[in-house]
């Protein structure tokens, strides 16, 4: 038999990708792999100018961008409205802000939860009902190993992710008789401007880093590769997963 | 914004040290008890009563009580 180049159960071309959190970080580097390996994407942020930026950065034609704060529930309902009918959602925007519990802020607690866990529920309800996702779609959201293992000073965090991660056990029990699949995916630190400049020192950041069996935290590419993984019909028969990306670091504790 | 005070609050993250061991000139990255999570304290402490946000990277650079004060008082 013949090697076939074109054979490529990973790829995915064809399918119309939404990826939230896209003007930054892993998002926007989610975006612009899935639309290396074919898909139409359609990203979405709050700020303009980074989502401009990953726009100018996708390969191929008929992306389209759209600007939404997913907390508000107009520009949320505005945001499905305008999408079209999807293959793959990825649920990715989120936020993080380190608090001993003794000094948690009822109004980072909102926030946090607001973003991490109620956007995404609510972003899937409306999918559904206005009828946007495709049979045999895939549905990814990007949880944490926090909501796995517990690091200093995350803890709202960290339980923000496990609701999640809960979260998409239902979703892929009751949509399998659709055929959709639902996901979790949970890195390890990732550089992104999210780890930045925030209660870790960049010392901190990188002592921290050399106690990851591999050595060094992820890049964001690392962690769309996964996500596309979960997207593509090569992972036909994997719902209701929740899967580590963190270079071996969940090993150790 | 007062520079007794904030010593107070510095020493309320503390469990072992004593209070009196506090001063603006202490050099607390050499506190036995110093650790990352009384650092994280102490920048959720600014948050919460000085409504500041400072940066693990301050807390780090910092050496005294002091100098720590003084970067919060040109953010309030
Ligand atoms: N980096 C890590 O180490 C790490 C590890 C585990 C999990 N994660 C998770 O991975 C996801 C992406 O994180 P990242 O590291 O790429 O962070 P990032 O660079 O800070 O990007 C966060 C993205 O979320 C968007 N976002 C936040 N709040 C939003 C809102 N209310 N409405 C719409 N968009 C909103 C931001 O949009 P704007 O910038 O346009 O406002 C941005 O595109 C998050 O869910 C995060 O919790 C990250």
């Amino acid at each position: 038999m013949e090697y076939n180049p074109t054979y490529n159960p990973f790829s995915l071309k064809g399918k119309t990708i939404l990826v939230t959190g896209a003007s930054s970080g892993i998002g926007r580097a989610t975006a612009i792999e899935c639309s290396k390996l074919g898909a139409i994407v359609i990203i979405t942020g709050r700020n303009s100018e980074r989502l401009q930026q990953t726009y100018d950065s996708l390969y191929g034609l008929g992306h389209l961008q759209i600007i939404a704060d997913l907390n508000n529930l107009e520009d949320l309902t505005s945001l499905v409205n305008q999408v079209p009918i999807l293959d793959g959602v990825v649920n990715n925007a989120g936020i993080a802000k380190t608090q001993p519990i003794s000094f948690i802020k009822e109004e980072d607690l909102q926030k946090i939860f607001a973003t991490n866990t109620f956007t995404p529920i609510l972003l899937v309800k409306q999918l559904l009902r206005k009828k946007k996702i495709n049979k045999n779609a895939s549905l990814v959201f990007t949880s944490s190993v926090s909501a796995i293992k517990s690091d200093l000073g995350n803890s709202v965090y960290g339980a923000s992710k496990a609701a999640l991660q809960s979260y998409v056990r239902y979703c892929a029990r009751e949509l399998a008789p659709k055929s959709i699949r639902a996901n979790s995916i949970h890195p390890g630190m990732v550089n992104t401007p999210l780890i930045t400049g925030g209660a870790h020192s960049d010392d901190d950041l990188q002592t921290d880093a050399q106690k990851y069996p591999l050595g060094r935290y992820g890049r964001p590419e690392e962690i769309a590769w996964s996500i596309i993984y979960l997207l593509s019909d090569a992972s036909a028969w994997i719902t209701g997963h929740s899967l580590i990306i963190d270079g071996g670091i969940s090993t150790l504790i | 914004m007062d520079l007794q005070e904030f010593v107070a609050h510095f020493a309320e993250q503390f469990e072992e040290t004593d209070a009196s061991v506090f001063t603006p000139q202490t050099k607390y990255h050499e506190l036995e008890e110093w650790s990352s999570l009384i650092g994280l304290s102490i920048i959720a402490m600014v948050d919460e009563e000085y409504d500041v946000a400072i940066k693990g990277n301050d807390v780090k650079s910092s050496v005294t009580i002091e100098d720590l004060f003084n970067i919060v008082k040109e953010r309030a």
